[in-house]
């Protein structure tokens, strides 16, 4: 209580109004938090009940190793999106990865504050784009130079590749940023000051002190390749097919879920349910090695002052 | 060389103006923080085989001073320095003067502890390496000599495979002094390197001070005066007098006559604690 005209020295005790208009925002506060772990689960059990039947109607095995997908004879396999989904999302790092970490040591370290303010916005602007819009452009340019260069329709994994690389270059490459830039200044200094240049203080010092940081905005960048739907069922053809060179159609687990959701019914809904439900464990996977790494990250730099 | 010692400023020690065995001949110094005129007319002798301590209030210009010593301000955008500063009879602001060759000569120490997030061995060899050494067993002296002069070897000596985050403040900062000494400077400038740490690596980066000084001329910038008192043979006064003013150097010369006999009362204020 600030009340300045209270000078006789009692304490003023906490009103009943005050103390439940307290608890009241706590609560608010506890329930919108709340809000996203309730979604969560929600959804994973929603998505795992639907997709239950497999495991009598299809067998978990015979779901996760078949190599057939025909819904004309009920054959369920779903290696062909596994692959399909890691195709794609391996090659989009392949080649978004470097541009992106290497976009962001440029902004972080080398490019002076003028370039610095046009490069970032324009690079923020490309997670601004919606996907659909990736996938015309796909559809529209790319694919057509895929064709001529390679032959085919030029729909398949190389299209695929970049137009995904470009998708994920901003969620790594800001990401990775931020990991460069929360290295504090003092060690650059002392590698300068020690006659490092400017590559070596990079390459061998802020590198290295980032690693985890980096390595956690590639695997957030490979979580949205593999998750990433609307751009990639516009370009990589959506053959329920295994490999068959850069050129050949494909197809992922999310544009397949697309593609039959909308007509599906039967085993047919629950196998696309299992897919899902596959997305999703992936995705938990890589939020929990991010979360594991930055954990062990934390241990290793730790004072331990009472051991010496 | 035409030019005069700075006419504001005392000098215990005659200043001649030819190039001399000191380690740093300054002479006319001025420099610029974009328009700022941070420092101006600095003259000044750093001898070989010393201590020197520059002292003087907060924002006095001292620790710009000593990184234009190493041109470390070069990695500030709108940086300029005018005037004389001579390492060994080198001008290292000279045309064509490589400020990372001068940095592998000049090392420093800052305020902060910054080791490397990584081993207390490979923060050691870092310098070796830029330099090119290469072979282990090479390296494991350099490693130990610098932590033996660095008073940091008995703590650690167990311990190399350790993140360098991971010992105390104090041992930080000398495992720094370490991975400076390792490349073998012919000047070790520090800047406020006790401000930070804890009372016993104060005394131990002292007393290494006193012992390194012969093989290496030492610059320190300290806040406290009895540190400058103990540990420094010469001591520089700088001060800005008005703010948005450029700093001077008010007085240099040998510590005890500094602390004794001020001849500037400015210097004397300030060292018996009347301003600052």
């Amino acid at each position: 209580m600030s009340d300045s005209g209270n000078k006789t020295g009692k304490l003023v005790m906490v009103s009943r109004a005050t103390q439940v208009k307290e608890a009241a925002l706590a609560t608010l506060f506890f329930i919108c938090a709340f809000v996203a772990v309730l979604a969560v689960f929600l959804i994973f059990a929603f998505v795992a009940w639907k997709a239950s039947p497999l495991f009598s109607q299809i067998g978990l095995w015979d779901f996760l190793t078949g190599t057939q997908w025909s819904v004309e004879d009920n054959i369920y396999g779903i290696v062909p999106f596994l692959l399909g989904s890691l195709i794609v999302t391996a090659g989009a790092l392949i080649i978004g990865a470097p541009l992106a970490v290497l976009t962001s040591v440029f902004l972080s370290e080398i490019a002076k504050p003028r370039v610095r303010n046009i490069i970032r916005p324009a690079v923020e602007l490309l997670a601004g784009i919606p996907s659909v819009v990736y996938g015309f452009f796909g559809v529209v340019v790319v694919a057509p130079l895929v064709a001529r260069a390679g032959g085919g329709a030029g729909f398949g994994p190389l299209t695929g590749w970049i137009i995904l690389s470009i998708m994920i270059v901003p969620t790594i490459a800001t990401l990775s940023e931020d990991a460069l830039k929360s290295i504090p200044m003092g060690i650059r200094e002392a590698s300068f000051a020690m006659g490092a240049t400017q590559w070596q203080t990079i390459y061998k010092v802020v590198l290295p002190a980032a690693k985890i940081g980096i390595i956690d905005a590639v695997i957030l960048g490979m979580g949205r390749a593999i998750g990433e739907t609307m751009a990639v069922l516009m370009v990589v053809g959506n053959a329920p097919q295994l490999f068959a060179g850069i050129n050949a159609p494909i197809s992922t687990l999310t544009s397949q879920i697309v593609l039959g959701m909308s007509y599906s019914s039967g085993l047919h809904r629950t196998a696309l349910f299992g897919m899902a439900a596959i997305l999703f464990l992936i995705s938990m996977a890589l939020v929990l090695t991010v979360r594991l790494m930055a954990r062990d990250q934390k241990r290793k730099t730790k004072k331990k002052d009472k051991r010496l | 060389m035409a030019t005069t010692t700075a006419p504001g400023t005392k000098y215990a020690l005659e200043l001649v103006n030819r190039p001399t065995d000191a380690t740093y001949y300054v002479r006319n110094m001025n420099f610029w923080y974009g328009d700022f005129n941070a420092l101006t007319d600095i003259s000044l002798d750093v001898m070989p085989h010393s201590v020197t301590a520059f002292i003087g209030p907060s924002g006095c210009g001292k620790s710009t001073f000593l990184r234009c010593m190493n041109r470390m301000n070069d990695l500030i955008d709108g940086t300029k320095v005018e005037g004389t500063m001579l390492l060994n009879g080198a001008d290292i602001y000279g045309s064509g003067v490589d400020p990372v060759d001068l940095r592998r000569r000049v090392g420093m120490i800052f305020q902060q502890p910054n080791p490397f997030p990584q081993s207390i061995y490979d923060n050691v060899a870092y310098g070796p390496r830029l330099q090119g050494v290469k072979r282990k067993s090479d390296l494991d002296d350099i490693v130990e000599d610098s932590l033996k002069r660095a008073n940091l070897w008995k703590e650690v000596k167990d311990i190399l495979d350790k993140n360098g985050l991971a010992i105390s403040g104090g041992q930080q900062q000398r495992l720094c002094i370490a991975r400076v000494l390792a490349v073998q400077p012919e000047v070790l400038l520090m800047d406020e390197p006790c401000s930070a740490i804890d009372p016993t690596s104060v005394q131990k980066i002292e007393d290494l001070m006193t012992e390194i000084k012969d093989e290496v001329t030492i610059i320190i910038v300290t806040h406290n005066m009895q540190q400058a008192a103990r540990v420094s043979d010469y001591t520089s006064f700088f001060l800005q007098e008005v703010a948005g003013q450029p700093a001077v150097l008010v007085e240099t010369g040998k510590t005890g006559d500094i602390f004794t006999t001020p001849i500037d009362k400015r210097t004397e204020d300030y060292i018996t604690g009347r301003f600052g």
